[in-house]
């Protein structure tokens, strides 16, 4: 269900970019999908393949995820370290006043769009 | 075709509707507060309290986001204040879309202070800017004093945190001090209000604090 909710604030945010920047067809979609945003992978692209086609701009587009990696800071010394493989207590000095750094986002880093003028 | 790049957030839209959303708000000086909590937390009971406490000096609407059923509209309404029920249709969390929508049937001039009961879940709604002034989440002492290590977004991102029921903690084994400990940890800048809309105790800070928010929502 969470999955169902971040698909259709995605293809909203196409459909307002094609509209925008005149775009007439998304081919492909390149998500960075962070290690610990608690997305379902599998489930997001169902998910979308079920959306795209009530999105005429969209629905011929694939979507691609890419991973970003999840990466903890540690406050008490300094070091930064992976967050799936040590959590939130870190491995070189114990210390639980630990931050992460990134891996919790869910960004749209590029698409392959066919502008108006090209399409004619 | 060719390549865009963009490194642009997935809610982007959602992100402007709710920007656009609050301006308007401001405009018509409507406070509007998004209350996100888990199931069960007493969300409609503080309100309850609150609408009892306050309707004769401010004009209060609530706007209540289930999956399904009516229950919290009726309640609501029987304390005076005007309620109007949401179906998310079977979405986990509100968005400023459905929100704008919601105050739209309801009639905002109604009201100058409005409520909006998100859907009880500690995860999504967290992740969605509905268009509100002030993000308040409640927790309440059954549920224990370790969730802020379990749904840190929600607690990172609330500009205030309500313990409810206070009443029971001597039941529960609810550690005060290491709840806030770790709240505070999250969210430095948090509000933090200890509540029993069922003895009343605590409750005149909260509504205070809802009275000055008010006040400067209104003349900013």
């Amino acid at each position: 269900m969470h999955e169902m909710g971040i698909v259709l604030h995605l293809a909203k945010t196409l459909d307002d970019l094609a509209e925008e920047q005149h775009i007439s067809k998304i081919g492909s979609v390149t998500l960075r999908v962070g290690e610990v945003s608690g997305i379902m992978t599998d489930l997001f692209v169902d998910a979308w393949n079920y959306f795209k086609v009530k999105h005429p701009v969209l629905a011929e587009s694939e979507l691609k995820l890419e991973s970003e990696p999840a990466v903890t800071i540690c406050d008490a010394c300094g070091k930064t370290y992976e967050t799936i493989r040590y959590g939130k207590i870190c491995p070189f000095c114990g210390s639980e006043e630990t931050w992460l750094l990134q891996g919790n986002g869910c960004v749209i880093s590029e698409i392959e769009a066919e502008c108006e003028e090209e399409s004619e | 075709m060719k390549v865009i790049e963009l490194n642009r957030s997935v809610t982007d839209s959602n992100d402007r509707d709710a920007e656009a959303l609050r301006r308007e708000l401001k405009e018509k000086g409507v406070l509007l507060i998004n209350l996100m909590s888990s199931p069960g937390s007493g969300k409609t009971t503080l309100l309850s309290r609150t609408i009892q406490d306050l309707s004769t000096e401010i004009r209060i609407a609530v706007m209540e986001a289930d999956i399904e059923s009516a229950v919290d509209a009726e309640r609501i309404e029987a304390m005076g204040a005007a309620a109007i029920q949401i179906h998310t249709g079977g979405m986990c969390h509100m968005d400023a879309g459905m929100t704008r929508k919601g105050l739209e049937e309801m009639g905002e001039e109604r009201a100058e202070l409005v409520f909006l009961e998100n859907v009880g879940n500690l995860i999504c709604p967290a992740e969605y800017d509905t268009g509100a002034a002030k993000d308040v989440m409640i927790l309440s002492v059954p549920e224990g004093d370790d969730k802020p290590l379990k749904y840190p977004l929600m607690f990172a991102k609330s500009d205030v945190l309500v313990i409810t029921k206070t009443d029971t903690a001597p039941y529960f084994n609810f550690d005060f001090e290491a709840c806030k400990k770790r709240v505070q940890r999250l969210n430095p800048r948090i509000r933090i209000f200890e509540v029993s809309a069922r003895t009343g105790e605590g409750m005149q800070a909260w509504e205070e604090w809802l009275k000055e928010e008010l006040a400067a929502w209104k003349n900013r």
